[in-house]
Formats: structure tokens, sequence, C-alpha cells
């Protein structure tokens, strides 16, 4: 025996990050070898990479600072509402880009509810644009993901060990020292890098929020590159760049986040005893509330009147957005599973890494390589949903894991010994021990899965046929023939039809609630 | 006869040498300073750690190359020995059947151990809803229908208060002598193995020691053991 | 997913029904095909005339259908590509994949017309779009000199934004620089396509938006709403061409001219006004659709050849990013 015995295999799960690897290195080999000349790399380019970098760390850091209070706060609060609420913070993240923009801008822009407000006083609106304006519109994306993903830490941690430390009269900061300052060690590195990764390939959102030219993005540079100066060469360079920032940024998170689970529990439910003062929480949780709900209310409110205004077609859209999600979540579970069962049975830091590389992917490219390989076998447009629903599924398949690996690990950890010494094949154990054990977890990245697919434009713009559109895609149509009140209501059926599969799947997080 | 032939095992940074023979049907007690290597031992034993050297025989067929599962032995560890999301009955299913449902034969003897273990009617129960005693019967329950030849305890009573811990030791060694199992148990308490154990190993100075007469080792301890013993 | 593809293989059927008929590609940018664009009238028009089959292909925008049709070479599936517009003419044309064509018809364009591989179907001009009873600045430097805020496109993402490049060019020529550096305080932002920006102008976040003298049209004659209105600039507004050409490639050759012709015939052309919201190439006889005669018309327009744009595009775009980026 030159490994020790594992209670489950690696294989299925190398094997589907051997087919997300060749997916999206394929594609951009594809773009590269179609290449005809390049002329490398531009002075603007590395401005661009400049403002890429800086822009991403900062949302990234922002985004996980401000998650921390505010999961820590959802964890140890019980109240009428939190499960909404917390189902709630994962609208941002799901909504179309132009959508999102519009709702933020509505809130924070020159003419927005706050710059209103200010202007009953006499005061100047407040200057959104710029690298700040960047960062906030990250951070209003990015930290309901962020908390979403240290509040399922926080709740990963058995109760046992809090009792424990509330036997031992730890307070608030005693309690964080102990128990919680070692979980977002683990936890924090890992979301950082997620979200590092999604900031990477911010383009519109950079753009319009950046204020002009000066918040150019690598992914800005990419679809020039692609559409303005037809230079695949330059195209697929700037996309390899991006995806090496994202690998090299993923294994720092990846060796930052080794480290002991937190051992067995048995499932008590969890309870806290180091409420204390309410203040802090309720500031943070009331302050977030405001930050991401505001928002999301404008979207509802110019989206209420157009609801009931929308071409039939829009309806049919919302059908194909639905299947196609769904599409997408089964592909999404049938990698991401193996692959987080291959990432906690051992060593297998390249299968983590690939998962996480669909998200540095440029989809300008995956989506220009996949029409480049599959045109000389089939008509590309034909197969715009299947496409659409593999590459939503890899994109997805980052969160899925950040969501699946810790609690695979932990149970492999946990029950592994006893699975062996029974004889317990590496199937049974997947299928009886880590699946039942794992449904939580499961069923949040279904969720998550479906709404982010539901929610993405994707690569269907690339493909599009008449005939098939989805919900995103009917949006943008909306609004590109000046019906922007239908594309308001188009917005808000989807932001329901994502919020309610979302809801679903996963139960209103009914997990993060008390047993 | 359970044989370790000239066996060594590395766990970090500490080694133990094992070269010994345990007779079929005996009752053995595994004792020695904490850290000596004693869990190590048995983990080996049970096939979760490699050897660095030698090789281990059960009944003269060499066993140190098998997998965990298919080792003719059952082991319980300090925790950790249920599936908190089965019921009683499914955890002790399992040590019939790993991987499959049970007939009703199957079905009558899960029924038949909980009984043994005095858990009448509370097979419907997740670990949860059990007592930590409640739990170490269902998890010996398992051990019961799974009929293997060996039984290797990493003190899993150790979390029991006194009298529930000596009701489950009294509760084993019946289990063994009914079924002629070999039992090999880690233990911190002298009085635990006197209890259950004709012969006891010391594993100490980086050796696991043969077995003696376990009231002969306690009443006159080695130098090791009396350091130990206090 | 079974179930995805049996829903793919029933939305798709429309298509594959009439497969015994002759079948024109035509590739043309998203908007023409959504089912608020020309597309679908155009389609049964032609079907009516044509006994053969329309399949239009929706690619983003002129600059995507350009890059789109450049990726598929001389095999590509189109026929025709429909939606480029004369700053994309000179790359196109260097592709050689495109072929002339024998279209005549009498443009009602403001420039005279004499390409006879891409062919105008319609056109506009790009304008500042503001409230109707805001007072707009009459031309770029006066608009530099006042606090009025401004949203643009990014020419490198958006064929109005590279219209405004060129606008600019065309009319400051090597002062071009000085007057973007004079705008950068009145742009609120840039975006990256057309609909973000004139959400954004929706919204209240400026109070003009780059976009087409033919704007206000929308929401006249769709929304009744006579409240936005267009403001010619006196050193002229640019002209966008939006036209179609036939691939040399194509195995439709015929019905490629044939569908050419068409395009520039007022089945046609009476459909652009009020699903474009552009003036037609071709006035139909019937005239402009009422509503249009209350447009801006600005006193002189300005046009790059092919062959010029070409040439300024990089430097102008270089000076623009410049000036913006301080």
């Amino acid at each position: 025996m030159a490994e020790r015995a594992q209670p489950v295999s690696p294989w299925p799960g190398i094997g589907a990050a051997a087919l997300v690897a060749a997916l999206i290195l394929g594609t951009l080999a594809a773009v590269a070898l179609r290449a005809e000349t390049s002329g490398g790399f531009s002075p603007a380019d590395w401005a661009a990479l400049r403002f890429t970098l800086t822009q991403a760390t900062l949302s990234a850091l922002f985004s996980v600072v401000l998650a921390v209070p505010v999961a820590r706060a959802l964890a140890r609060r019980r109240f009428p509402g939190r499960r909404a609420l917390i189902a709630l913070l994962g609208a941002p993240f799901i909504l179309p880009v132009i959508v999102a923009i519009l709702g933020l801008l509505q809130v924070f822009g020159r003419s927005g509810w706050i710059s209103d407000i200010l202007g009953i006083f006499g005061l100047p609106p407040i200057r959104i644009y710029g690298l700040h304006g960047v960062v906030l519109a990250h951070v209003f994306f990015n930290l309901p993901l962020a908390t979403r993903l240290v509040l399922q830490a926080w709740q990963e941690i058995p109760a046992e060990r809090f009792r424990l430390a509330a036997q031992l009269g730890c307070n608030g900061m005693a309690m964080f020292r102990l128990i919680e300052m070692p979980m977002l060690k683990r936890t924090l590195p890992g979301v950082l890098a997620v979200i590092f990764a999604i900031c990477l390939t911010s383009f519109a959102v950079a753009l319009t929020l950046g204020g002009g030219p000066r918040a150019t993005t690598i992914e800005l540079a990419i679809y020039q590159a692609f559409t303005y100066d037809f230079d695949l060469g330059r195209a697929a360079l700037l996309s390899a760049l991006q995806l090496a920032l994202t690998a090299a940024t993923a294994l720092v998170a990846l060796k930052f986040s080794r480290g002991d689970g937190f051992g067995t529990g048995l499932d008590r439910a969890l309870r806290r005893w180091d409420g204390g003062a309410p203040t802090i929480d309720v500031f943070w949780i009331v302050a977030a509330a405001v930050f991401l709900l505001l928002p999301l209310a404008s979207v509802v409110i110019s989206g209420a009147a157009g609801l009931f205004d929308m071409p039939a077609i829009v309806f049919r859209a919302a059908l194909i957005s639905v299947l196609v999600a769904a599409a997408s979540t089964a592909v999404l579970l049938l990698l991401a599973l193996p692959m987080a069962t291959a990432v906690a049975s051992g060593r297998y830091g390249l299968v983590e890494l690939s998962g996480i590389l669909g998200l540095a992917a440029s989809p300008l490219v995956i989506g220009t390589g996949l029409f480049i390989l599959i045109r000389p076998l089939a008509n590309p447009t034909t197969l715009a949903l299947p496409v659409t629903a593999l590459v939503n599924a890899a994109m997805a398949l980052p969160f899925a894991l950040r969501i699946l690996v810790p609690a695979a690990r932990d149970i492999t950890a946990r029950h592994g010994r006893l699975a062996l010494s029974l004889d317990m094949t590496k199937w049974t154990f997947f299928t009886r021990i880590l699946l039942p054990r794992m449904r939580p977890q499961i069923r949040f990245a279904a969720g998550l899965g479906t709404a982010l697919s539901m929610g993405d434009l994707g690569v269907i713009a690339l493909f599009a046929d008449p005939q098939i559109a989805t919900l995103p895609l009917q949006i943008y149509r909306l609004m590109g023939a000046y019906q922007m009140q239908a594309a308001a209501g188009g917005a808000l059926l989807l932001l329901l039809l994502s919020m309610g599969a979302f809801w679903l799947l996963d139960r209103g997080g009914r997990w993060h609630a008390e047993a | 006869m359970l044989k370790l032939d000239d066996c060594v095992i590395e766990n970090g940074n500490f080694t133990l040498n094992a070269d010994i023979q345990i007779e079929v049907g005996n009752s053995i007690a595994i004792v020695g300073p904490s850290g000596a290597g004693k869990s190590t031992l048995l983990e080996t034993i049970a096939g979760f750690r490699d050897l660095k050297k030698g090789q281990i025989f059960w009944s003269g067929q060499q066993i140190s190359n098998l997998h965990p599962g298919k080792r003719p032995m059952a082991m319980l560890f300090q925790d950790g020995n249920l599936f908190p999301h089965l019921t009683a009955e499914q955890n002790i299913a399992l040590g019939l059947r790993p991987n499959g449902r049970l007939s009703e034969d199957e079905d009558a003897q899960v029924q038949s151990a909980l009984g043994r273990v005095s858990l009448h009617g509370m097979g419907a129960r997740k670990p949860s809803e059990l007592s930590g005693g409640q739990q170490s019967r269902v998890a010996l329950a398992r051990v019961l229908v799974q009929r293997r030849e060996l039984l290797l305890l990493d003190e899993p009573f150790a979390a029991l208060g006194p009298a529930l811990k000596a009701e489950m030791l009294d509760l084993v060694a019946d289990l063994v002598a009914e079924t002629q199992t070999t039992l090999l148990m880690v233990s911190h308490d002298p009085q635990d193995a006197r209890r259950i154990a004709d012969q006891t190993v010391l594993v100490a100075d980086e050796t696991v020691h043969a077995p003696v007469q376990t009231a002969e080792l306690f009443d006159n301890p080695p130098p090791s053991l009396r350091a130990y013993l206090g | 997913m079974k179930h995805l593809l049996i829903a793919a293989g029933l939305l798709s059927a429309t298509t594959a029904i009439a497969a015994d008929k002759p079948q024109l590609t035509v590739y043309t940018y998203d908007s023409f095909v959504s089912d608020w664009g020309p597309g679908p009238q155009v389609k049964e028009a032609f079907e009516a005339t044509c006994d053969c089959e329309l399949n239009l292909v929706g690619v983003e925008d002129g600059a995507a259908l350009l890059s789109r049709v450049r990726l598929e070479g001389e095999n590509s599936d189109a026929d025709v590509v429909l939606g480029l517009d004369t700053n994309l003419i000179a790359s196109a044309r260097e592709t050689g994949l495109f072929a002339p064509n024998s279209v005549s018809a009498g443009f009602a364009l403001p420039i005279e017309w004499t390409d006879d591989t891409f062919t105008p179907y319609d056109w506009g001009y790009f304008a500042f779009v503001h409230k109707a009873d805001a007072t707009a600045p009459a031309n770029f430097r006066e608009l530099a000199d006042s606090d009025t805020k401004i949203i643009i496109q990014d020419p490198r993402s958006s064929t109005p934004g590279l219209g405004l490049l060129m606008w600019v060019k065309a009319a400051y020529g090597d002062e071009a620089p000085e007057i973007w550096a004079g705008l950068s305080d009145n742009i609120v932002t840039v975006t990256k396509g057309w609909s973000e920006a004139y959400g954004l102008f929706l919204e209240g976040e400026s109070d003009m938006v780059l976009s087409y003298t033919t704007s206000p049209a929308y929401h006249l004659i769709a929304e009744d709403d006579g409240s936005k209105a267009a403001s010619a600039f006196d050193e002229g507004n640019y002209l966008q061409v939006e036209v179609a050409a036939k691939l040399a490639a194509t195995d439709q050759a015929e019905l490629a001219d044939q569908f050419l012709q068409f395009m520039v015939s007022d089945a046609f052309q009476q459909i652009i006004p009020t699903t474009n919201w552009m003036y037609p190439a071709v006035t139909p006889a019937e005239g402009l659709p009422k509503g249009f005669d209350t447009l801006t018309v600005p006193a002189k327009s300005l046009l790059f050849s092919p062959d010029e744009a070409a040439a300024v595009r990089d430097q102008a775009l270089a000076e623009w990013q410049n000036a913006l980026s301080q």
C-alpha cells in the first residue's frame, strides 16, 4: 500500500477536473491557434493589468473583511426574517450586470436616492464614479457571497466546540480567538481567491462605475482585441494572463486554507452562548441589509410596473432560462461532487485549481473557442442551449467547490476509518455517507448554481438564435429596443425566478436556521 | 494466532518495534504511558497505518497488505463509531452488509443484536437521540453482527462514567466469550485490564512487549510501567 | 438534460420544416433579430416573395459581427452580412470575403453613395439626446465649457462610441485631443454599450447621452412622449450609414442579390423607421412615419470615407484614451 487507504476514490473527480481543464484550456488553445498575427501586449494592456489587479484586490479585501462581522452577527443572532434575509443576500450576485448597475445607481448615482436626500440639505450629489465606485459595486455583488460562504464555515463548527467554549466561560473575544479565528484562517483565503477571480474578469461594471477608460480591465482589453482589432492572438494571450493570475492566487489561497478540521460532532443543533450585547451585531445586520436590499428594492420598484407589460416572448425566454439552469445545475453537481470528493480524499490541489479556473476564464474566449471547436462538427447555433448550460456549470464550479470541499473533507476525516473498517465500498461511502451528510451543502451549491446560471448572459450571446433566447438576453434585447420599462419587468421576473429556485433548493437557507 | 513478525511502525518522530504473538480467544489489554504508541499499534493492526518493516499474520495468513475492511477484525475508535445521520438499526446493519440491503434473515440478526445489547425498540433512533452508554451499545451490537475473529477497542468507553464503563466492559467480556473472539483493548486503567483481560501487553520505550498475565504484571510492575502507574 | 434537448428541439423545429426550400443565411446584429427589431417583419416580407427561407442569425453588434465573419472565413455559413457601418467597411473590405453586387436604388442619404459591395439600408446622425425643455449646447466647445453632464459609450466596445470618436476627429482634426480634454469633466461615465448609457440617462444620471437624432422618435411614436430631443451641433453631426454585403463564397449568390435588392425596396425600407429607429436608406413611397418630421435635422453632416476612418481610427482612440485617463 503506497498510499493510505481512502474511503472514496479520487478518480472520478480527477476525470471531472481534467474535463473542466480541457474545456477552459482547450478553448483558449483553439483561439490561440486560430490567430493569424499578434501584436503582443501594448502599454495600454499593462495599464489595464495594473487597474485590474488594484480593483480586484481591493474588491476582494473589502468584500471579505465586511463579510466577517456580518456573518458572525448572522451566526449569533436569531430573529424573525433571518432566513428570508439570508436567502435575499444571494440576490445581487445573480442579477444580470446591466440590471445590477441600474439598481445600484438608482441608489448611489448622481440622481440616486442618497443624492436626492443630500440635495434636500443643499449638499452636492455623491460622486460614485471612480475606483471607489468599482469597489462599491463589486462589494455589492460579492459581499453576499462572501457572507454566505463564511456563514457556512461558521455553521460547520460543531456545536460541541461552542458548548465547550461557553463552559470555559469564554466571552465574545475569547470565543473569537479560540474557535472562530482558526476557522476564519482556514476559510477566508479561499473566499478571497474566489472573489478576486470574479473581480478579475469584471468588465461592464468596472468600466461604468469606474467612469471612463482609466477603468479598463483585462477583460475589456480581451473584448477589444476580439472585436475592435480582431487580434485573436492578443485575446488569447490576455486570457492566459488572466488564468495565470487566478491560478497563482488560488495556489496561495489553497496553501493557506489547509489545516485541521474541527473533528467530530453529533449533529446537535447549534446554540451560542456568547451573545452578549446585541448592539454590534444589530448594526452589522442592518447595515448589510440596507446596503444590499436598497438597490434590489429599486429593481423591484422599477420592475413592478413593467411586469404586467411584458410580451409573451419574455415568458418563453423565462422558461428556456429555467430549463438551461436546471441542466446546468445537473452538470454542475456531476462535476463538483466527484471533484470535492477527490479533494477531500487527499492532496489533489490540481483538482481544486482546475475548479477555480472557471472563474478566470473569459466568457468571450470560452465561447469563441467552443465556437471554433464545434463548428467543423455541428452548427453551433443548434447547440446554443447545451453549450450555455455547460459553460454556466463551469463558471459556477468554483463556488460549488468552495461550498462542498470543506464538508467533504470533514466527513471523510470523521467517518473514513469507520467506513474502511466496515469494508464499505467507495461507492457506498459516497452514496450512503457523503451525499446524505452533505445534503445542506449540496442544496446550497445547487441553489447558487441554478440562480447563477439563470442570471448569466453567458455565451448564449455568441451563439444566439432568434428563436431561442434566455431571459437575460431578452432583457438586453428589450433595452436595445428602447423598452426600458419592459426590460425592468423582465429583470424583476428574473430576480423572482432566481430567488425562487434558490429558495426551493436551499429551502430558504433552512440549514442556517435552527434545526 | 495473531503474530506481529519483527514489525517496525513509524509515526512521526517515534518508531515502535513489535515482535509478539497472541493466542486465539485471549483477551489482551494494551497498557503503557501516554504517547507510547498504544493507539498507533492498534491502528497498524487494523490497517490504517503502514508497516515500515515486518509482517502481520493471522492464523498463518499474512494480512499486513490487506485493506482495512478485508482484515478479520472489527474496531471501535475513541469516538465517531456511529454515523450520525443513520438510525441505530442502520448503523448496526452496516456491520452485516456495508453495501447493500438486508435480507429478512439478516434483519432478524440486527434485531437480535439490538436485543442482546438491551436496546429493544430503540432501533429507529438516531445517535443524537441516544445516551452515551446507548451509543456504545449500538456500536457493540454492530461489532456483534460483524462476526470478526478479532475485536480492537481503542478506548471507546473512555467518556463513560465508571459504573457505565464497567457495565460496557462486562458486556464486551460476555460477547467475546460467547463468540470466541480475540480481544485487543487499549486501556489507561489497571482496573479495566484486570476486569476483562487475562493477559496484558505493555507498550513502552518504543517496544511492544510480549503479553504477560495481567495480575502478575500489575502486582509486580517493571520500572517503565511503575513510573506510569505512579 | 433530456427535457432540455426536447425543448430545444421543439423550439428549433420551426427552422427545420422548410428544409427543401433554398436557404438564405443573413448574419446581423442581435437587436436586428430581436422581436422588437426589424427581423421578424423582414423575414416574413422577404419569404413572401422569394420562395425561400430566410435565416437571420444575430451576433451581438456590428464589430462582433465582422469578427464572427472573419472567424468563419471562407467557409462561413453566412450568405449576406447586414449591419456593418462605415467605420467597419475598410477592414471588412480588406478581408476579401465580400463580393460586389448590382443593386441599384435612389438612396436618400445626405451623401453620395458609390460603393458597389457594401449597400446601405439605413442611416442616422449621432447626436446627444437630452430633455426637450433643457437648453443644449450648440457645439463641442460650448459643451466642454458648460457643466452639462454627458454619458458616452466606449469606442472599443460600442458602435456609437466609435462614431463619437470619429465625430470629434472629423470636426476638429488635430485639435481633437484638446476637445476631449475639455470634455473630460463633463463625462459622467463611459459605458460598454448603448443600452447601459441610454438606461442611465433615462434614470437621470446625466443631462445628455450619446445616441441618434432619431431616438426622440421612439419616445414620440411608441410612447407618445415628446419630452426628449436631440441637439444639432453647429460643427456638424457625424453620420452612421449601416450597410449589408454579400459574401464572395456564398452558394446562394442569386438569392443573396435578390435579398440585397429587396433590402432597398419599400417592403423592407418601410419597416426600418419604427423598428430600427433609423432613417431608411431609400425613402419609401408613403414617406416617413408621422413623428419623424419633428426630428432635429443637423445643418451639416460629417462622415469619413471608409479609408479615412481606418486611417485615423487608432490615433483617435489613443488621443481619447489619453485625454480621459488623466
